[in-house]
């Protein structure tokens, strides 16, 4: 059967997960108690503390905060494992996030955060929350762990260190060509 | 060879910071055969320990300890615990600094005759001139090698540099160059020309940018008569009865607490940690802090009119490749009151990487119109812009409620700006994005002063002892054998980066402690 990877929660994997005994959140699918894969990217994540549902929906809400599309979600999951290690030293830090993300779905209704499936209706969410706590504490871990992992530079087209390649005298640091 | 001095030594000069003013003071005084001891807070990490990694990089250099923020900048909100973007490594901030060196212009030293009756600022002119400092220049942009001076040519324009010189001279700016830096363009002193890297902000690994780490450093150490006692973290500094100083404790890398002897004591310890420490040695007999008779110590804090400018094009750009300054607009440092404000700015070439793009493009910021930007990242250009800010009473270093490692009460940095601060970064922001659009930007992006790289003005010289608090020698008013040999110094801002001046008055601020030690006046 084939695959699909739809980022807010398709039907049709969901019955396909449901019939295999799985739970799929996102593109993402809870395994046993405490793992989260994402089968698309070949790439899982085992949780120490914070559920792994919680852990799906803080990797969208990361992707809604910095969407950048040619990112895959295995890099906003590993910007937010720090939250969980966190989480595993410190209950009130699991809490913390369990409950803000328990408050992101309440706001959505039914469905749920991951129900809602246009970042539109997602980001409208966030913005009554931004001043939170909870938020303020996402965004601000995310702009370093999500921008600081130099897998993604060459995406933007950032080199990263050039030191040890002589630096860009004779690599091109004055190769424009249209002004 | 560099000479290890007593603790009981009381016959060394004991200079507090290894930075532009410190390091730079350590090594004239060596070299006129004076006893120096540097005591630096920091490590000594050499060049080859550079990282090219920005935020590896700030994790190894920056000061990071406890700092807390009030006032109505945007800094105290979006980093509320990081007032400045400063060092605590051997060499200080000289190893952050981006190396453009440019003379105050001659207005500028007597900023309160040409701006007049500023509301709310607390103007003065220098005590010293244009005049009395040209000799000092000269000898400093030797010393420094700054490119366009002594002969030595320009450094070659990099991909930001042109994008933002083909802007300019569509404007009609005239004043547009790769700078006066302080970065070698060719071989000299010992040390190699610009490899382009593009990492200046994190410690040159070709030491093509001068530093006191590589240079005044080494060079005072092998005249055995200066030392440099790294993680030395100098907590007090002490007086006797009779109201001269008498030496500094500092804490070493252990938390053990030591006592260094001094004859003479100079501060040069950028302008958050010089005045806080000068509080922090309160006594009995100096209740309101050390030299501080005026009530001035932590007053005045400029930290220069800052903002930047980023543009996004259609086409790429790779800004982050070389040398990350070399690249200035000078049309706008003139002082034309029609403009709107006093005083003028500086646009200077200025990239960061992408960690830091994220965090200094707009912070705060997120969603898709952030990360669409972010997307652009190697299609932009950009700029910094630098200009003369309004120094306030009320801008100020203070005591904060909050303890430092040592349990001494951590600086709090209050700032709010002038209005002239105000309009002259509007007028900036205005200009800047001109300068993009006429080279065809899809997006420009006025951004936000970043936490302070120039601070300045918490110890200011002045002609009149009530107005500020050393006099034209950095010496201060209160105490003849204690110096302010860093830019907290500064009268007023004026428009340019200010390492060529800090080193400047240090140079001169050595001939006249050697001379005052000749006299045994100190």
């Amino acid at each position: 059967m084939m695959m699909t990877n739809d980022k807010a929660g398709g039907v049709n994997r969901r019955d396909f997960l449901a019939a295999s005994g799985k739970t799929a959140i996102g593109a993402a699918m809870v395994v046993g108690s405490g793992t989260l894969l994402l089968p698309s990217q070949g790439w899982g994540m085992e949780l120490k503390a914070i559920k792994p549902e919680t852990m799906a929906t803080m990797i969208q809400m990361a992707r809604d905060i910095y969407p950048h599309d040619r990112v895959a979600d295995k890099f906003y999951a590993k910007a937010m494992r720090a939250h969980d290690d966190a989480a595993a030293d410190d209950e009130s830090k699991a809490a913390f996030f369990e409950d803000g993300i328990a408050g992101l779905d309440a706001k959505a209704g039914d469905g749920g955060y991951l129900g809602l499936g246009w970042e539109a209706d997602r980001v409208a969410i966030l913005r009554d929350i931004e001043d939170s706590e909870f938020f303020q504490a996402m965004r601000g871990s995310l702009v370093v762990g999500l921008y600081n992992q130099k897998a993604i530079w060459p995406l933007f087209g950032y080199e990263g260190a050039s030191a040890e390649k002589g630096g860009y005298i004779d690599r091109g640091f004055d190769d424009i060509e249209w002004v | 060879m560099a000479a290890p001095y007593d603790l009981n030594d009381d016959s060394v000069v004991v200079i507090i910071g290894s930075g532009a003013g410190g390091g730079t003071l350590g090594n004239e005084l060596a070299q006129k055969g004076i006893d120096t001891v540097i005591l630096e807070a920091g490590a000594r990490h050499e060049a080859d320990e550079f990282i090219n990694d920005e935020w590896a990089s700030f994790s190894q250099l920056a000061w990071l300890d406890k700092r807390t923020t009030s006032g109505s900048w945007r800094v105290a909100t979006d980093f509320s615990g990081l007032p400045a973007w400063i060092v605590k490594a051997v060499g200080g901030s000289t190893t952050h600094w981006a190396g453009a060196s440019l003379r105050f212009q001659e207005h500028e030293w007597r900023a309160k005759t040409h701006y007049g009756d500023v509301e709310g600022a607390s103007l003065l002119d220098w005590p010293i001139t244009a005049e009395d400092m040209a000799p000092y220049y000269a000898k400093a942009e030797d010393k420094m090698g700054v490119t366009r001076t002594n002969g030595i040519p320009g450094l070659p324009g990099n991909n930001n540099f042109k994008v933002m010189e083909a802007g300019a001279k569509k404007l009609g700016y005239k004043r547009v160059h790769t700078g006066n830096m302080a970065i070698n363009s060719q071989d000299r002193d010992g040390r190699t020309h610009c490899q382009q890297s593009g990492f200046c902000f994190q410690g040159c690994k070709f030491s093509a940018k001068w530093s006191t780490l590589y240079t005044e450093i080494p060079k005072g150490e092998e005249t055995g008569k200066l030392e440099v006692r790294a993680n030395a973290h100098v907590l007090q500094i002490q007086h006797g009865d009779d109201g001269k100083v008498t030496g500094v404790l500092y804490a070493d890398a252990d938390g053990n607490q030591h006592v260094q002897k001094a004859r003479v004591v100079a501060v040069a310890g950028n302008s958050i940690e010089s005045p806080r420490l000068l509080l922090n040695s309160a006594s009995s007999m100096f209740p309101d802090g050390l030299a501080n008779s005026s009530g001035q110590v932590g007053k005045n804090y400029m930290r220069h009119m800052t903002a930047s400018v980023y543009a996004s094009f259609d086409k790429p750009v790779n800004f982050y490749r070389g040398t990350t300054m070399a690249g200035i607009i000078q049309d706008e440092s003139i002082h034309d009151p029609s403009r709107g404000f006093v005083g003028g700015y500086e646009m200077e070439t200025l990239a960061l990487g992408v960690p830091f793009m994220a965090a200094f493009l707009n912070p705060g910021g997120w969603g898709r119109e952030f990360a669409a930007a972010m997307d652009t990242y190697d299609h932009m250009a950009g700029m910094w812009i630098v200009g003369e800010d309004m120094p306030q009473e009320s801008n100020a270093i203070t005591l904060s409620e909050e303890k430092d490692q040592y349990g001494l009460p951590a600086p709090n940095v209050h700032f709010d700006d002038h209005p002239n601060d105000i309009a002259m970064r509007n007028h900036a922001w205005k200009q800047g994005m001109a300068v993009y659009d006429a080279v065809g930007a899809t997006q420009t992006y006025p951004t936000p002063p970043y936490p302070s790289t120039h601070n300045l003005g918490t110890n200011r010289m002045s002609a009149d002892a009530k107005d500020g608090v050393v006099n034209k020698w950095g010496q201060s008013h209160d105490i003849a054998n204690l110096f302010v040999s860093d830019g907290s110094q500064f009268t007023t801002g004026a428009a340019e980066n200010p390492t060529l001046t800090i080193v400047s008055l240090a140079i001169r601020q050595a001939d006249y402690i050697a001379e005052q030690m000749g006299q045994k006046a100190i």
